[in-house]
């Protein structure tokens, strides 16, 4: 373990408190941009661009309604609970040629691990509103759950694998090492097939990781008038818009950082704080464009699926797309 | 069953529902073992202010009992009464009821479209199909002056022509929808999303839908062939040879699921459209009413005795309406059968055995006006409570009235 100042740990927990401000702002605008895309799609108007901004605000000055039946200290926790365990993944994130803030004190495996707990705290969360409609979500939530984790974590470790033949010495699963060696240039063939296999698996799983359509069966709208939501109100609910909002920065950073590495500097061979500026800015303009396909374009395209046909897809078809991209990647390398 | 089931409530308020009606469900799982159908939410006692107007008057009342079917029960109402006074309609009038009906019918079913999409979670093609609907609704609007209330119906006739310029504006409407309907199809019928969550489900076999008497599409889609416009042509429908549509037409094959009710409701578009044209091609030259005075007509009623029963094909299936006339201002009676109050019941066997996730898609495949259905409710004046009443019990308060009137 390297030594640590205490000037360091003050400048990091500033740097916590910006990075989670500015997580959050990005991730709302990129809501807002969702819901007006999606409207355009749509052939309506849409809201403005500030709507999820304006929709926090008022939920934050609403009344919090705690139901009768429920467990308040799990009730009221799990909001704060779902909100900074998205926040944390942000810390841990590369963006353009920024390194994470939380460099070498976790890996992508940690960040597998902070994605479930959302998920897991939004499960108690509903069994502890005491709703039979949550109680439901809840149920659908933990099948859910079960289902993607396993071709989310093929597409990581099969990354991390094949990093992991190129540069033996290193720290594989450090998100920074993977931001810095693309997949893309280490493959033959054989592997580029089986990383676009892996890329596809990600974009499927991400839907169903933020709960959109066609994967949005624990929230259903029509079907359970919201779900693991349905008790929540006013501050607790201002705070699950925030985290999904953050969620959906998160899972299409992972996107970008395991599949679309790439920087916009170089090319300009700048440097410095022009060079930091411009590849954020690039950041920015893949982010949008992963958030566009992966979450708006799927969930204006397609009807919501029953949970027994969303564990279907998820545990044989993207199951089988991942392995299939594993097989290809080890066959590509054996050869 | 076991007693690891655990209930659901749905409604009266709730998402999927567009009006208000309690629904109990037994869940094992995500199966639903069983349903308990609590209506009478939506109870207006429309039939109880009806009895306090004169029949004219009642018209408008009846285009009220619900907003989608207000060219139906107006119609309905129309014969009933026609029935009972023994007015003969002209024809050119039944020619333009049976036009505005099928106008109605093309509206009711892209909206309904529209709302099943919106209950599968594809709220894309619910904006879609319902700008489509624009089209009908502004045509209506031009025909009638009204989009949803069309206020066209008189007893006796109708109370506005159809010009021939009109005539160019509706076949440039069909022409629209024969234009869009390629798209519809293909949206609703080739979708593997949709496909996947309505083939297999909400299944209302033959027989069931016999024994329960099902109407309409819904009964249409399990293979009944059944369809009053075919069976007991009223109105231009005698003229025109209307077939009743089941799913065999597109598929060869009857399954009853919710994918049947949807393609017997998109096949019934292209059939409107078809009798429209017919309409217009043989429309009568003539007068549109039979007594043109209101005065005089109400002072026919006045003096009119005897029962009357109107009978239409709504979007949603046969509406009935009954009327008894005692030479008097007000009816006796009036009484109005909506389709939907049919399909309830079979209600039941398309649910039960279904995911909790098909409640919204099979609720809506009857497409249920809760507004056109709920004619009673049974209120407990001391606790306020809604009851249920048992043959026997509706047994004894029959006798009771008896012999209340007998006194």
């Amino acid at each position: 373990m390297m030594e640590v100042s205490l000037l360091e740990i003050i400048g990091r927990i500033i740097g916590a408190i910006i990075i989670a401000f500015i997580g959050i702002v990005v991730g709302l605008f990129y809501k807002g941009l969702d819901r007006k895309l999606a409207a355009k799609m749509q052939a309506r108007l849409g809201p403005p661009l500030r709507q999820p901004f304006l929709d926090f605000f008022k939920l934050m000055i609403k009344e919090n309604i705690v139901p009768e039946n429920a467990v308040p200290w799990i009730f009221n926790g799990v909001p704060v609970l779902t909100l900074v365990s998205a926040l944390t993944i942000l810390f841990y994130l590369p963006v353009g040629s920024i390194p994470p803030l939380l460099s070498g004190y976790g890996d992508v495996i940690l960040i597998i691990y902070l994605l479930t707990l959302p998920a897991i705290g939004m499960v108690i969360g509903g069994f502890a509103s005491g709703s039979p409609y949550a109680n439901v979500g809840a149920q659908r939530e933990m099948v859910m759950m079960m289902s993607y984790e396993l071709p989310l974590v093929t597409t990581v470790i099969s990354i991390g694998w094949k990093l992991s033949q190129v540069y033996p010495q290193i720290n594989v699963f450090s998100l920074e090492v993977i931001n810095n060696h693309p997949i893309w240039g280490l493959v033959g063939p054989l592997g580029f097939v089986g990383a676009i296999f892996l890329l596809l698996t990600l974009a499927v799983v991400t839907p169903g990781e933020l709960s959109k359509i066609p994967f949005d069966v624990p929230e259903a709208e029509t079907e359970l008038a919201g779900g693991l939501l349905v008790e929540y109100s006013g501050r607790n609910l201002a705070l699950f818009s925030l985290a999904d909002a953050t969620k959906t920065i998160v899972m299409a950073s992972l996107t970008i950082v395991l599949f679309f590495p790439y920087n916009i500097s170089p090319l300009f061979h700048l440097s410095g704080f022009l060079a930091i500026a411009l590849d954020t800015l690039f950041f920015l303009v893949k982010l949008f464009l992963v958030i566009f396909i992966e979450v708006t374009f799927i969930r204006v395209a397609v009807a919501r699926f029953k949970i027994d046909q969303v564990s279907f897809a998820y545990w044989v078809p993207i199951s089988l797309m991942g392995l299939l991209g594993l097989v290809l990647i080890f066959l590509d390398h054996i050869i | 069953m076991s007693n690891k089931t655990y209930s659901i409530p749905i409604g009266p308020v709730h998402p999927s529902l567009k009006e208000p009606m309690t629904f109990h469900f037994e869940i094992y799982g995500e199966r639903i073992e069983k349903v308990h159908l609590a209506p009478g939410d939506n109870h207006r006692g429309i039939e109880f202010m009806g009895r306090q107007r004169n029949p004219i008057q009642i018209i408008y009342l009846a285009e009220r009992i619900c907003g989608i079917c207000s060219a139906s029960h107006p119609f309905a109402f129309c014969q009933a009464v026609e029935n009972a006074m023994g007015i003969e309609v002209p024809e050119k009038a039944q020619y333009i009821r049976a036009i505005i009906a099928e106008l109605e019918r093309i509206h009711s079913h892209i909206l309904w479209a529209g709302v099943a999409a919106h209950e599968l979670g594809f709220d894309s093609v619910l904006f879609l199909s319902w700008r489509a609907r624009e089209e009908v609704l502004d045509l209506l609007e031009y025909l009638t002056g009204n989009r949803i209330n069309y206020g066209i119906f008189m007893i006796g006739g109708v109370r506005r022509d159809i010009t021939s310029e009109q005539i160019t504006r509706i076949k440039k409407t069909l022409d629209y929808y024969k234009e869009i309907y390629g798209k519809l199809e293909d949206i609703f019928l080739n979708d593997p999303t949709i496909a996947l969550r309505t083939k297999k489900v909400g299944i209302l076999s033959k027989e069931e839908a016999i024994q329960l008497s099902a109407v309409g599409p819904t009964a249409r889609a399990s293979g009944l062939n059944k369809d009053v416009r075919q069976d007991q042509p009223y109105a231009a429908y005698a003229d025109l040879e209307v077939q009743a549509i089941t799913p065999e037409v597109y598929s060869g094959k009857v399954n009853g699921d919710v994918y049947d009710r949807i393609v017997v409701r998109l096949l019934e578009i292209v059939q409107s459209i078809q009798i429209i044209e017919q309409c217009l091609a043989n429309l009568p030259e003539g007068e549109i009413v039979a007594e043109e005075k209101l005065v005089k007509l109400l002072n026919l009623i006045k003096k009119a005795q005897g029962e009357g029963i109107g009978r239409h094909e709504a979007p949603r299936g046969e509406v009935i309406h009954y009327v008894k006339l005692n030479q008097s201002e007000l009816p006796e009676v009036w009484k109005a059968r909506a389709p939907t109050y049919n399909n309830l019941m079979p209600w039941i066997p398309m649910l039960i055995g279904q995911q909790i996730a098909d409640i919204p898609i099979v609720l809506a495949s009857i497409d249920p006006c809760i507004a056109c259905m709920d004619r009673v409710t049974i209120l407990d004046r001391k606790s306020g409570q809604k009851n249920i009443l048992t043959k026997d019990d509706l047994h004894k308060l029959s006798v009771e009235k008896t012999r209340r009137m007998a006194q």
